[in-house]
C-alpha cells in the first residue's frame, strides 16, 4: 500500500474503505459497549499505563470486541498501578490493579468475554482512614 | 519516566483535568541552537498566582485522592538535569502554558521516545478535546490539528483504531521527513 503522508492521502484511503464497511465511531450509547478506562496519571504512566492502553485498543479491535478504551485520572491506587476500570454493559464497573500485559490478556479473555472474575480486583468500597472525612 | 514523550503525556493530563477544550503540544528541536523546547498550552481553568508559585513542589496537588503531585516536579527535574528549565505561565479562566527546555546533546537529556504513539493515545482517549501538535527541526516543521482532520475526513470523532493507526503512520512519515528520530 502506498504511504500516507498527507490528509488527502488519508481521506482517499478512508473513502476506499468506507464503500466496504462502516467506519466505527464512538458509540452514541456507550452503555451498550464494553468500556475500559486506563488510569493515566503520573503514577500510572510511570508504571506503564501507556503500553497497557495500547494493548487494550489493539486487542479489543483484533478480537472483535465492541469496546471503547479511554483514560481516566488517578483513582488513588498508586501502589497498584497500572490500574484499569472495566464496565461491562449492565454491570457495575470493576477496578483491576497491577495490570501487566499478561493480566490484561486474562482480563479480556475471562472477564470481558465471559464475565468470569479474575484476581487483582480492587474493591470499590476500599477506603483509607485519610479519605474518610 | 524513561522518555520525554511520557512526561508530555503526563503534563497533558493536567490540562485535561483543568477541563481544557484545546491542547497544543509544540516541540522544537534545533541542532544549530543545540536546544529542544517543549511547550504544552491549554485553554483550561488556569491556576491562581498562589498555586502557580508552589506547583513544582511535590507536596502541591489539586487532587484529593492523594497528597502529592509529581508530574511537574518530574518534568522540572528532567529539564534541569539536561541543562534546561521549566517555565509555567497561567491565568485563571484563560489557561496554562508549560514550557520546558533542554540542551539537545546533553548526556542526561532523555530521548523523546514514542511521541507519535502518545499523540495517537491522547487523541483516542479524549474525544472531547481538540489537539494541535507541532514539531519543528532545522529541516522543517510538521503540524496536525484534530479539528482539521475531522473536517477533511468528515468524521465526528477520532476513535477508530484503524484510522488512528493510519494517522500515526502519517505523523511518523512526516516526522521522518524533517529528521526526527522516533
Amino acid at each position: 500500500m502506498s504511504k500516507i503522508t498527507s490528509l488527502s492521502d488519508l481521506k482517499k484511503k478512508r473513502d476506499e474503505i468506507k464503500s466496504g464497511l462502516e467506519i466505527r465511531e464512538m458509540a452514541t450509547d456507550p452503555e451498550n459497549h464494553v468500556q475500559v478506562k486506563v488510569a493515566m496519571a503520573t503514577c500510572g504512566i510511570a508504571a506503564g499505563a501507556k503500553v497497557i492502553m495500547d494493548f487494550f485498543v489493539e486487542q479489543l479491535d483484533r478480537r472483535n470486541i465492541d469496546g471503547v478504551v479511554t483514560q481516566t485520572g488517578c483513582m488513588g491506587y498508586c501502589y497498584a498501578e497500572p490500574t484499569i476500570e472495566v464496565k461491562l454493559p449492565g454491570h457495575d464497573s470493576v477496578v483491576f490493579g497491577g495490570v501487566d500485559l499478561k493480566k490484561a490478556d486474562e482480563i479480556i479473555e475471562k472477564y470481558i468475554k465471559t464475565g468470569e472474575l479474575v484476581d487483582g480486583i480492587i474493591p470499590v468500597n476500599y477506603e483509607t482512614i485519610d479519605s474518610k472525612e | 519516566m524513561k522518555e520525554l514523550s511520557l512526561n508530555i503525556l503526563d503534563i497533558v493530563q493536567n490540562s485535561i483535568r483543568a477541563k481544557a477544550k484545546q491542547i497544543n503540544i509544540a516541540i522544537e528541536e534545533s541542532e544549530l541552537r543545540n536546544s529542544m523546547i517543549i511547550v504544552i498550552s491549554d485553554d483550561g481553568t488556569g491556576m491562581s498566582p498562589e498555586m502557580l508559585l508552589s506547583v513544582t513542589d511535590p507536596y502541591t496537588t489539586s487532587r484529593t485522592k492523594r497528597k502529592v503531585g509529581l508530574g511537574l516536579p518530574f518534568l522540572k527535574q528532567h529539564a534541569e538535569q539536561a541543562g534546561g528549565t521549566v517555565t509555567i505561565d497561567s491565568l485563571e479562566g484563560i489557561g496554562t502554558r508549560v514550557q520546558s527546555s533542554f540542551i539537545l546533546n546533553h548526556f542526561d537529556r532523555q530521548p523523546l521516545g514514542d511521541i507519535s504513539g502518545v499523540i495517537k493515545l491522547l487523541i483516542m482517549a479524549n474525544p472531547a478535546v481538540e489537539f494541535i501538535y507541532e514539531h519543528s527541526t532545522d529541516k522543517g516543521e510538521y503540524r496536525i490539528d484534530t479539528r482539521e482532520i475531522k473536517e477533511v475526513l468528515e468524521v465526528k470523532t477520532l476513535t477508530d483504531n484503524d484510522l488512528m493507526k493510519d494517522i500515526r503512520n502519517m505523523i511518523l512519515e512526516n516526522l521522518e521527513n524533517i529528521g526526527v528520530k522516533n
